[in-house]
């Protein structure tokens, strides 16, 4: 797909890859062999009909592949751009096995983009009302796939939102370069036209809890609060000046919009020599967000090596083009601040890989006496966010297991409380966009059969 | 707010490019569903907020935040407030008052034209005590050496609780360790969310990370490290005069602008 080249974007942040054109979307769908027995589509976790959506493109029925995409999934402006494809529905495309496979995330994306584009995004049917309320917490992927689906299933629908935008991770966490606030926008500006009120602004657990929901009245709840407690290293020197969450640092730069500081009023510091800490989708989003604003070296410090990491392919690929460092095997064990309590520099140690671990990768191991220091005087920390305590701390009798998810039912999203529901993140533990819709539209149908029974 | 307790605090942005800014809640009137706040002009935020006028509205305000003020009967209390501090002081001792203590309120502020809620103040406590650093009203000193003066009197003192500059609340922790009477005080680290998702907010008490917002913002002030505190408040100093600067010429530029329309 074409793209900025990287000696340009590094300068913006605009998204990176064009999209298609219809002649590029035609062509590229014709590729596909509409398969009798399509493998892609079990790897798609929403097991989208990819032949059928495909076929329509090709037949120049953009908005009719749109609308297909949609029954199944209800982001694919946002899942186009972000899933991780090359691991799911494209990886086992059969044309993958001797060429590339067919790009089905760039023509998920190009449908999406054309109708939300052509303003002929038309209002589904909505079921007769049925007197029942449902809040939903949480605005992210979770929350807002539930709140699609209830609505038109003629539910009455509240989403409440910590933060003062809705979207989740969408709007706090990937960058502007990579899924434009715009498109997040849209999709939350259509459900609010659906009938979806979102109360922003709004903590549960602090102003009102799941049991004050449904004192006022709601008949079920859904908690799609997502994994948003950012962990740390735990080493000295880690709460000197320059050291950032992945969390802050994102949030700061997307939310906030501190890349036109001062014209937006949130700053951020942006050193000239930046070292992001993890390997991960949020470690590139970080680093790639250092360049932007004006690192002359950014690094990704990681202490497996690159086939372990778990970022995207696209996303290293994209870092990389834009002259990310990469050092491998490499852990952090110290940093080093000034007098006025700034940092100055990291101390690091080599690894090497030794027998797998739990996870199946091998274990990274400490090279003895292989410390050396690096100078730098920003750090960002991505190396995973648990789950926030503030909802299940204040409901009593929702389970959660020892690392402090939501204990859910995965094919209904059923928690320990009757009534409530949970899907996302803040039961999986960080995973994806469309994981984390796809439980929602399972929890979606299992609230409505609930509700039918009240 | 309905649920808002002592010790809680607020986040709100004036405007869509401004930032979220931490307010403790001052006082709170449920009926009427009146949130107070005062504030100290000292940046680019606080500025614009002092130049709101009566009926301007807010882009919006999120909380109660943080965990609430720990309220027992302790027996005699002592509420500190230096500057700004005075006001989340008030709805402290206020709730200290109420479960039965008795609650000496110590209030102080450079002269006596900062002097702020005095009043209320000293409705909400037992016996007040005013402070000021220029000796323009009050004891002629610093908040801390009245609290001294009544440790070294030998007077029981149970529980110490304090909101001010982090300078005075340190300079506090150091008075009442000798004596070893219970301190609690409230921090204000830089915030973002202020829900726990950012870790901005992170401080090391007893040797231990925390976030402010959502494990304090009280914390045993005995505990505390103040110099990475003091230190932390400073990171964007430079952005700081950036923003600061950059409004008051847009101010004085509106106000040349008012102007040059004006009938002569
Ligand atoms: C930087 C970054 C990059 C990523 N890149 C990718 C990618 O390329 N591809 C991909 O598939 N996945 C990616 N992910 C993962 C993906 O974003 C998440 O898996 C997904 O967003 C989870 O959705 P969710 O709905 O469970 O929660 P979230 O998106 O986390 O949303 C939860 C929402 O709940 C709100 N909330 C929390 N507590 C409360 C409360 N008490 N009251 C009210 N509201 C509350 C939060 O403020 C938040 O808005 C990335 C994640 C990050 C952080
Ligand atoms: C829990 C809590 C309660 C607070 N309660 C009050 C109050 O009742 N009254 C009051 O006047 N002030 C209060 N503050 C401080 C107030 O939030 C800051 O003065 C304000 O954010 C400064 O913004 P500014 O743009 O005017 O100044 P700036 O020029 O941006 O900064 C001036 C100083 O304020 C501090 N500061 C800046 N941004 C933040 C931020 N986002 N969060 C916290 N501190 C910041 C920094 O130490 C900085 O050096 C509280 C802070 C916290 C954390
Ligand atoms: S939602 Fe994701 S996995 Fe499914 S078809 Fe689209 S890009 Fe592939
Ligand atoms: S497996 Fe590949 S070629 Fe076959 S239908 Fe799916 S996308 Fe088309
Ligand atoms: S302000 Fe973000 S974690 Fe406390």
């Amino acid at each position: 797909m074409p793209e900025q080249p990287p000696e340009q974007r590094v300068k913006n942040f605009k998204e990176v890859p064009f999209g298609y054109t219809e002649e590029l979307a035609k062509i590229e769908s014709q590729r596909c062999l509409f398969c009798k027995k399509p493998l892609c589509i079990a790897g798609c976790p929403v097991e989208i009909d990819i032949p059928g959506f495909i076929k329509l493109i090709a037949e120049g029925d953009y908005i009719g592949a749109a609308k297909k995409l949609k029954e199944t999934n209800s982001l694919p402006a946002v899942c186009g751009r972000v899933c991780p494809q090359e691991d799911q529905c494209e990886k086992v495309c059969i044309l993958s096995k001797k060429y590339e496979p067919v790009a089905i995330g760039n023509l998920e994306r190009f449908a999406a983009d054309y109708e939300r584009e052509a303003g002929e995004i038309e209002i589904p049917k909505i079921e007769k009302s049925t007197g029942k309320k449902v809040a939903i917490v949480g605005s992210g992927p979770a929350g807002l796939t539930v709140a699609g689906d209830l609505i038109k299933m003629g539910h009455q629908v509240t989403v409440f939102e910590a933060l003062h935008k809705a979207g989740g991770v969408l709007v706090y966490g990937i960058p502007e370069f990579r899924l434009p606030k715009a498109i997040v926008q849209s999709e939350v500006d259509y459900l609010a036209k659906l009938g979806v009120e979102f109360k922003t602004s709004y903590v549960v657990g602090m102003l009102q809890t799941i049991d004050d929901l449904f004192a006022s009245g709601y008949h079920a709840i859904f908690i799609g609060t997502g994994a948003g407690l950012p962990n740390f290293m735990k080493i000295p020197g880690e709460n000197l000046n320059g050291i950032y969450s992945a969390n802050e640092y994102l949030t700061r730069s997307n939310l906030m919009k501190a890349y036109s500081f001062p014209e937006n009023d949130t700053p951020i510091f942006s050193g000239k020599n930046v070292a992001v800490l993890g390997g991960g989708n949020t470690a590139m989003d970080s680093v790639r967000t250092a360049l932007r604003l004006g690192a002359d070296n950014a690094y990704i410090v990681y202490r497996r090596s690159r086939t372990e990491m778990p970022a995207r392919k696209d996303e290293i690929h994209h870092a990389e083009q834009e002259g990310v460092k990469f050092d491998f095997l490499t852990a952090p064990i110290k940093f080093h601040g000034t007098e006025d309590g700034w940092l100055k520099s990291m101390e690091c140690i080599q690894m090497k890989l030794g027998e797998p671990d739990e996870s199946g990768r091998r274990r990274p191991v400490p090279v003895e006496g292989s410390n050396y220091i690096m100078d730098v005087d920003t750090v960002i920390v991505a190396i995973g966010n648990s789950s926030n305590p503030l909802v299940p701390k204040t409901t009593p009798g929702l389970d959660i297991n020892k690392w402090g998810n939501i204990t859910a039912d995965p094919e209904t999203g059923q928690t320990s409380r009757r009534g409530v529901f949970a899907g996302g993140d803040i039961v999986t533990g960080g995973a994806t966009v469309i994981l984390a819709a796809g439980a929602g539209k399972k929890a979606a149908r299992a609230i409505d059969a609930y509700l039918k029974t009240l | 707010m309905e649920k808002a307790k002592p010790g809680q605090f607020v986040i709100l942005r004036i405007d869509e490019p401004g930032e979220r800014i931490p307010m403790s809640i001052a006082d709170l009137d449920k009926k009427n569903g009146i949130l107070t706040i005062v504030f100290q002009e000292v940046g680019k935020s606080t500025a614009q907020l002092g130049s709101l006028k009566e009926g301007d509205s807010l882009a919006d305000v999120v909380g109660p935040l943080g965990t609430p003020t720990h309220i027992e009967k302790y027996g005699n209390c002592v509420c500190v407030g230096g500057g700004i501090g005075i006001a989340p002081i008030h709805p402290v001792a206020k709730a200290l008052k109420e479960v039965g203590n008795q609650v000496t309120s110590i209030i102080g502020a450079r002269n006596k034209e900062l002097l702020i809620m005095e009043e209320e103040s000293r409705a909400s406590c037992d016996n007040l005590i005013i402070s000021t650093d220029d000796g323009s009203y009050g004891f002629h000193g610093f908040v801390t050496q009245v609290l001294a003066g009544i440790l070294e009197k030998g007077e029981k003192v149970d529980f110490v609780f304090s909101v001010g500059p982090v300078l005075m609340m340190r300079a506090l922790a150091r008075v009442t360790l000798p004596y070893k009477v219970r301190t609690i005080i409230s921090l204000n680290p830089i915030m973002v969310d202020g829900t726990g998702m950012c870790g901005a907010c992170r401080v090391t008490v007893g040797n231990q990370t925390k976030f402010a917002c959502v494990d304090g913002p009280d914390f045993d002030a005995h505990l505390v490290d103040f110099e990475e505190l003091l230190k932390r408040q400073r990171m964007y100093l430079k952005e700081e005069k950036v923003a600061m600067d950059n409004f008051i010429s847009k101010m004085d530029q509106s106000a040349h602008h008012h102007q040059s329309h004006k009938p002569s």
